[in-house]
């Protein structure tokens, strides 16, 4: 089992959420969440008249655990939507991980038949 | 409504169709030989009631900001605000002149040089006893409020370029002419028939036209992308509310003020009005229950906002009974047509059709059949002894079908026009970081995020 965590931007939640269903992964977390990396374009800000640049840019945050033979899935369901354009700097990352552990509450299975 | 009283003491063209043979009501008339007084109890209700309509824009503004995706509450609040701006400044060029000077091209639109800038009004009273100033701003609040109202048909998928573009023409190539057709002392619609076509504080003018202008711009722009399998959720229904508590408040001072008056006829409007607001709340939340089993505040404040509607062409010609049945009719109908436009499918996002037009034209149709014995008798009486409901219901239809006619043609020319000259549509990548990003630089709730 790994978890995949991708960070993508906002405008783009749709599109992943869509693209993620279209390929039966339909089990997903999403949070906002905020942050900062290399992304500089088109963030800044207007206030009377000034041009302010956030601190922290928001960005989404999506959490897919899966059993292994999926992630590839899920990688290239989110690649294939996430990206503006040909891609862009800020279009976010897709952090993969080993899920040591799946607990589903209600029956107290464990390990893969729980995701 | 309201009444464009002549200027000239004593030479009432033809009163208010509610206050026929109430001469009394306007003391200023028999007081003075030449230039009326000011009745200061009459100003200060009418300088009272330009500021509620004025706070009905906010409240919409909340009402629409609240309905709207986190990401569009400024995009849609601003609409409301924009209007606020754009049609004021318009109103005082040249509006005022178009609704209210005499006929011009056949009585298309009104036109009276004295109105451009105001110019000619700086000493004015009107036979009512209020200074025209007042009269004058007051009705600019129902001009402003009016394209505000369109935008919830096509809210979260528009320039903000383009609705700008979109609200002047529509100012003055739409609302203009109705107003003048319907309230001014020589408009066609106000002489129709034996005591005119009855839309006492707007129900043509503002609803039936903002309605189905907002039903048109939807249905050519089409629907937000992702609509209908997408959920489009409400940011704040606790702002919703708090705007449909300002709209409540605000319509005392939208269908008493227009009276244009302080007394019975403000009295009366102001009771129907309040009456069938809560019979369409209340009407709305049961069959609501019966329905789908839970009451909702969507649900509570859609009613207030179908019997607001549908009193406020009725308003100065029903009883309170009358006011209690057409709020009922007005939910029932509206909530029809609500389930009817999840069927058809269309995208008339925060339903400026579904409530403001439907509502609007039950209203316009259905007050014939509650006005109350006195004014019948007087329209008996200016017929020449033969005036019945059915005459006054072909008035209202043809009322009706003239505005709908009338809007439909020209509002779609002025969409397709905006779209192909300025843009009006949104492009997809900038609906998709919302309205308030990409067209205003800015975010509604920063606080959500820890910068």
């Amino acid at each position: 089992m790994q978890l995949v965590t991708a960070i993508i931007q906002p405008d783009k939640l749709d599109a992943v959420r869509e693209s993620l269903l279209a390929a039966g992964i339909t089990r997903i977390t999403v949070s906002r969440v905020t942050g900062h990396g290399r992304h500089q374009q088109n963030i800044e800000r207007l206030y009377r008249g000034q041009k302010v640049v956030p601190n922290l840019i928001p960005k989404i945050r999506l959490d897919i655990a899966c059993n292994d033979e999926f992630v590839e899935v899920a990688v290239d369901a989110i690649l294939y939507a996430a990206k503006h354009g040909d891609g862009e700097i800020g279009d976010g990352k897709i952090f993969i991980t080993e899920l040591k552990e799946c607990i589903r509450i209600r029956t107290e299975e464990r390990g893969g038949a729980a995701i | 409504m309201t009444r464009r009283f002549t200027r000239t003491a004593g030479k009432i063209n033809r009163l208010f169709p509610a206050c026929l043979g109430m001469t009394a009501l306007f003391p200023a008339v028999a007081a003075a030989a030449d230039a009326p007084a000011v009745d200061s109890g009459t100003t200060a209700w009418m300088l009272m009631s330009t500021a509620l309509v004025l706070l009905m824009v906010p409240g919409l503004a909340m009402f629409y900001g609240g309905l709207v995706r986190t990401r569009n509450v400024l995009g849609t609040m601003m609409h409301s605000f924009a209007a606020m701006g754009i049609v004021g400044v318009l109103w005082v060029v040249c509006g005022y002149c178009m609704s209210f000077g005499s006929n011009m091209l056949g009585g298309w639109c009104g036109w009276n040089p004295d109105y451009l800038l105001l110019r000619g009004i700086d000493e004015t009273i009107l036979d009512a006893g209020v200074p025209e100033y007042v009269f004058a701003m007051f009705q600019g609040k129902f001009a402003i409020i009016t394209p505000a109202l369109i935008a919830g048909a096509f809210a979260e998928r528009v320039r903000f370029g383009g609705y700008c573009v979109y609200t002047i023409l529509w100012s003055l190539l739409v609302y203009n002419p109705l107003c003048h057709w319907v309230w001014a002392a020589d408009g066609f619609l106000f002489n129709m028939g034996a005591a005119g076509a009855i839309d006492f504080a707007g129900g043509t003018v503002v609803h039936i036209s903002a309605g189905i202008s907002g039903l048109v711009a939807a249905l050519y722009l089409g629907a937000r992308r992702g609509y209908p399998a997408t959920a489009m959720h409400p940011n704040s229904m606790v702002m919703t509310l708090m705007g449909a508590g300002l709209l409540w408040v605000g319509w005392f001072g939208f269908n008493a003020g227009s009276s244009v008056s302080s007394g019975l006829d403000t009295a009366r409007a102001l009771t129907v009005t309040q009456v069938a607001a809560a019979a369409g709340a209340t009407t709305w939340i049961v069959i609501e229950m019966l329905h789908l089993g839970k009451a909702t505040t969507l649900g509570l404040v859609s009613g207030i906002l179908a019997g607001l509607v549908v009193i406020t062409p009725a308003a100065g010609v029903v009883v309170p009974a009358g006011a209690l049945a057409l709020g009922i009719i007005a939910a029932l109908v509206c909530y029809a047509s609500l389930l009817l436009k999840e069927r058809l499918g269309y995208d008339d996002s925060l339903d400026a059709f579904g409530i403001h037009g439907v509502a609007g034209i039950v209203g316009a149709l259905a007050l014939t059949f509650f006005i109350r014995d006195s004014w019948m008798a007087s329209a008996v009486a200016a017929a020449g002894g033969n005036w019945g409901v059915g005459q006054q219901f072909w008035v209202q239809l043809k009322a009706v079908l003239l505005t709908v006619g009338y809007t439909t043609v020209v509002s779609l020319a002025l969409v397709v026009l905006v779209e192909k000259l300025f843009g009006f549509r949104l492009s997809e990548a900038e609906e998709m970081s919302g309205m308030d990003y990409s067209l205003h630089g800015e975010r509604g709730y920063g606080l959500i995020n820890p910068d």
